[in-house]
């Protein structure tokens, strides 16, 4: 609960109509998208502006109250669910695209702004802005850069951090600070930009970015490529890349996943193959028709059964549409679906596909993947059953693993979802105690009565790494 | 209001009845709330999401929170359009889940007086009885035999209401004298060689105050080769009931129409009205757990058509000339006929075939235009800004003529045009009204 003193201050701040601590408002603000996560907040705020923001944080900090900024509520780490209740601070109200410069090539944006509408209107003007997370029909801006959220387009094009270059920020003292700028070049000091991208809200709330912008390719084409054997489409994988071609999306779908994305797109996905791999590139007609045309070869030769380009823009449009329902279509097999996103070299995507695929029998456990097959990042996903204790012990088991393993191939825990809640325990793996200390001397200069966000990135409890016989 | 005692018994029977897979199959992607009228004109406010509505219900069912008011508040403002389900890459069965829970609220909770009067009037007293349903002339009437008005006026809550009738009254078709309401055939020859036999739903409201589009229905079927039959011991199909947490009633009429319908063998079963049509085709689900009507229910609802699939279907378009003077067109989906009956391509091939017809898409014209059954009259002011929306996407296709395919959606057009000052220069139709009057014999 949070006092009468607080409650009237923030009522003062955003007005009654802004302010909700009703049962019914905390709760559909208690979870995200991230399966087993569910803890009530005290209120839930919408401020209208930076100032409000500010003086929100101010009343927060020193009351020690936890606040929990939240876009829409799609993340996958349990990275805006409030476990330690506290104050939800929506940016419904902050939600304007407030200017598209078409000189410097950038876009200034609030953070509430929806992703996709970003991204139409900036391809209005002839520009383009590549991340598009799977959820981008509703993810906003403030969420993807506070997750530094990828894409189907990172392969080329990078993920969101690459395309911001300036930020307003509220820190957890009240204080407004203007970070970057419009500027093609910045070394005034330590680049406070990147570290916010990313960051999951724990080190202040971003209340404005300028994003970089750049010209839209001339074209696109699409391609799938099916395999009878999951380890010829993983090979394919290494091989265009060490061929030297970067396709804008090089996507992977094991037969599970495609049965079931057919299942609701019903646009004739083949599922009577082992794998897929979804392929882009997009540039000047030449050379996408060039580089389509060798990967189609590298593919063949790596045994693909065959290899059909989309013929209309429309079809390819549903192709990628259909893929970004992947996770929440694997929902139709079983209540819940636990996914990860441990991420490899590239080169070691043959040796992850392999491993999930042992591990899942090692466990006893049903693992789908589907995923950015052409990052490294992988999207091993489980389909279980929240209610089965033991099973979901045994997958848990089984994810521990495959961090194990990422790990040891020169990957990490997380290659774009985030720490959040979720992997918070086995961020040591990864980072090492060292690096932990780093990273927490960094969360006690800004927030050192850790109000923002608290309870994620950093684990009460590492969890102990077994050390995995292979 | 409800009492403490109320809300616990709606608690317990939430624990008992809802669906739990279902709930838990819903994995908060959040894809639905782009779709969500109600999310989108609420200034995007979760509780009014079809994600929020879920976690709401499981939050009830788990005993995380009481079913307060604000929990019934989330539920009624729901339009049930169901744009959510088609966007679900899940699956989720969201319409299912809402009907048993406002099954469970209304069942359990203690109307006043008054509002169980109307209840009882409108679903028990009028609506399952077609000779009723012919004896009220018009919808104003209705209102005000029925008490509605009273209570508006007396209670001053729904003091909005009075106004938008009296709009509505003005959009009112023209209604038919009753002894052309009572003398209905029951079997209509095909025009030609028949190719199909078919059954007709009129449908209660269809068959009273919009007996114009019956007949017109009924005249395209024929001339697209159709023997058609009209059973007698049909009944009103119960979506208001289902919609408004009258479940019982809704399995009743349910039942009556199975039987009604089994008595000729006949190739589909045909209706006019997306609003009846997906809650027909939904008698499976409303009857599952009935051993002895599930199976009937499910052959029931393998016959099911809406007017403009069979038409297409049997190739009407190329088979008939259709013609009309050069005019602009734009076609409202019903959300039902869309969402529940996945009819959507079938109404604009048609409207596409006419010869003079200039077809402009509106834009989110897959979005709800906020009728929703009764909820323009007992949530009108939600129903209001959707409308709004809805005729500033209708006025930038500049169109003459805004086609719909349900009679609620059709009323609540009209109601629009008339509200933006537009009835000089557009008017809203049903389609089949529209096909008959451009066939070209």
């Amino acid at each position: 609960m949070l006092t009468k003193q607080v409650k009237q201050q923030l009522l003062s701040i955003v007005g009654p109509e802004n302010y909700d601590d009703s049962k019914v408002e905390c709760l559909v603000y208690s979870y995200d998208a991230t399966p087993g996560y569910q803890s009530m907040p005290n209120a839930v705020i919408k401020p209208g502006c930076t100032n409000e923001v500010a003086a929100i944080v101010k009343v927060c900090n020193e009351h020690k109250v936890p606040i929990i900024p939240r876009g829409s509520g799609t993340n996958l780490s349990g990275g805006t669910c409030p476990t330690e209740g506290g104050l939800v601070l929506l940016f419904n109200r902050m939600n304007s695209l407030i200017e598209i410069d078409e000189e410097n090539l950038t876009a200034t944006v609030q953070p509430g702004l929806i992703t996709l509408d970003l991204i139409s209107a900036v391809e209005k003007k002839g520009l383009f802005y590549p991340p598009d997370p799977s959820s981008m029909k509703i993810s906003t801006i403030g969420g993807n850069i506070n997750e530094n959220s990828g894409g189907l387009r990172g392969l080329k094009y990078g993920v969101t951090r690459d395309y911001v270059i300036g930020l307003e920020v509220v820190l957890p003292n009240g204080d407004i600070i203007r970070t970057g700028g419009k500027l093609a070049k910045d070394v005034a000091g330590y680049d406070l930009t990147k570290l916010f991208v990313g960051s999951e809200g724990t080190l202040g709330i971003v209340t404005e970015a300028i994003l970089k912008l750049i010209p839209i390719p001339e074209t696109t084409k699409t391609m799938l490529a099916l395999y009878h054997d999951l380890d010829a489409a993983a090979q394919s994988v290494a091989k265009i890349i060490s061929n030297k071609i970067i396709p804008v999306t090089l996507e992977f779908l094991d037969r599970p996943t495609l049965i079931v994305v057919e299942d609701f797109a019903k646009i004739g996905l083949p599922t009577n193959v082992e794998a897929v791999l979804l392929i882009e590139q997009d540039g000047p007609p030449e050379v996408v028709e060039r580089d389509m045309k060798r990967m189609a070869d590298i593919c063949l030769e790596e045994k693909a059964v065959s290899v059909e380009i989309a013929e209309t823009e429309l079809d390819a449009v549903a192709l990628k549409t259909a893929r970004r329902t992947a996770l929440s279509a694997l929902a139709r097999l079983k209540p819940t679906t636990i996914l990860e996103d441990a991420t490899v070299p590239r080169s070691e995507i043959a040796k992850m596909v392999r491993a999930i695929n042992e591990i899942a029998t090692k466990h006893n456990v049903n693992i789908c993947t589907f995923g950015h097959a052409g990052d490294g990042n992988l999207h091993p996903t489980c389909i279980t059953d929240a209610r089965d204790h033991d099973e979901m012990e045994r997958v848990e088991l089984a994810f521990a693993d495959i961090f194990a393993v990422a790990i040891d191939l020169g990957g990490t825990i997380t290659g774009e979802h985030g720490v959040g809640a979720m992997k918070a325990p086995y961020l040591e793996w990864k980072l090492k105690k060292e690096g932990i200390a780093a990273m927490k001397g960094i969360k006690q200069a800004f927030d050192p009565n850790n109000i923002m966000n608290p309870g994620k990135v950093f684990a009460k409890e590492s969890r102990k790494r077994v050390v995995v016989s292979s | 209001m409800t009492t403490v005692q109320e809300r616990e018994i709606i608690a317990d029977q939430f624990a008992e009845k809802m669906n739990e897979d279902e709930l838990l199959n819903c994995m908060r992607c959040g894809f639905c709330l782009p779709h969500c009228p109600t999310y989108i004109e609420s200034g995007l406010k979760e509780s009014h999401s079809p994600r929020g509505r879920i976690a709401l219900m499981k939050a009830v069912t788990d005993g995380l929170i009481e079913p307060d008011e604000d929990v019934e508040r989330s539920l009624s403002l729901c339009l049930g359009c169901r744009a959510c389900e088609p966007v679900c890459p899940s699956g989720v069965k969201y319409g299912h889940l809402l009907e048993e829970a406002r099954d469970i609220i209304h069942q359990n909770k203690k109307h006043s007086l008054p509002v169980k009067a109307i209840r009882k009037a409108a679903f028990n007293g009028l609506f399952p009885h077609q000779e009723r349903m012919q004896n009220m002339t018009s919808l104003l009437g209705f209102y005000q035999r029925s008490g509605l008005q009273y209570i508006a006026r007396k209670t001053g809550v729904l003091s909005i209401l009075p106004d938008n009738l009296a709009t509505m009254e003005k959009v009112l078709p023209k209604v038919p004298k009753k002894s052309e309401m009572k003398n209905r055939p029951t079997e209509l020859p095909a025009i030609g060689n028949p190719v199909k036999k078919v059954a007709f739903f009129s449908g209660c409201l269809m068959d009273t105050m919009f007996l114009d589009t019956n007949k017109a229905t009924l005249k395209l079927l024929q001339l697209a080769g159709c023997e058609i039959v009209i059973p007698k011991a049909q009944a009103c199909c119960g979506a208001l009931h289902g919609h408004s947490g009258e479940k019982e009633g809704a399995k009743q009429l349910a039942k009556r129409n199975i039987e009604a319908f089994e008595a000729d063998e006949v190739d589909y079963i045909i209706t006019n009205a997306g609003g009846c049509g997906a809650f027909l085709i939904d008698y499976d689900h409303l009857l599952q757990d009935e051993p002895e009507w599930y199976e009937r229910a499910i052959a029931f609802k393998n016959k099911m058509k809406d007017i403009s699939e069979i038409l297409v279907d049997l190739r009407f378009q190329e088979k008939v000339r259709l013609k009309l003077p050069s005019q602009s067109v734009t076609y409202q989906d019903s959300c039902h006929l869309r969402n529940v009956m996945k009819t959507s391509k079938a109404p604009r091939i048609l409207l596409q075939s006419i010869e003079g017809i200039d077809f402009r898409e509106m834009k989110d014209a897959d979005r709800c235009c906020g009728s929703a059954g009764i909820y323009n009259i007992v949530e009108s002011e939600m129903s209001m800004k959707i409308l709004d929306s809805k005729m500033e996407h209708t006025k930038s296709t500049q169109a003459d003529i805004v086609v719909t395919a349900n009679p609620g959606c059709l009323l609540q057009m009209q109601l629009g045009i008339e509200r933006e000052n537009l009835s000089e220069c557009t008017k809203a139709v049903h389609i089949v009204d529209l096909l008959l009057e451009a066939v070209v014999l």
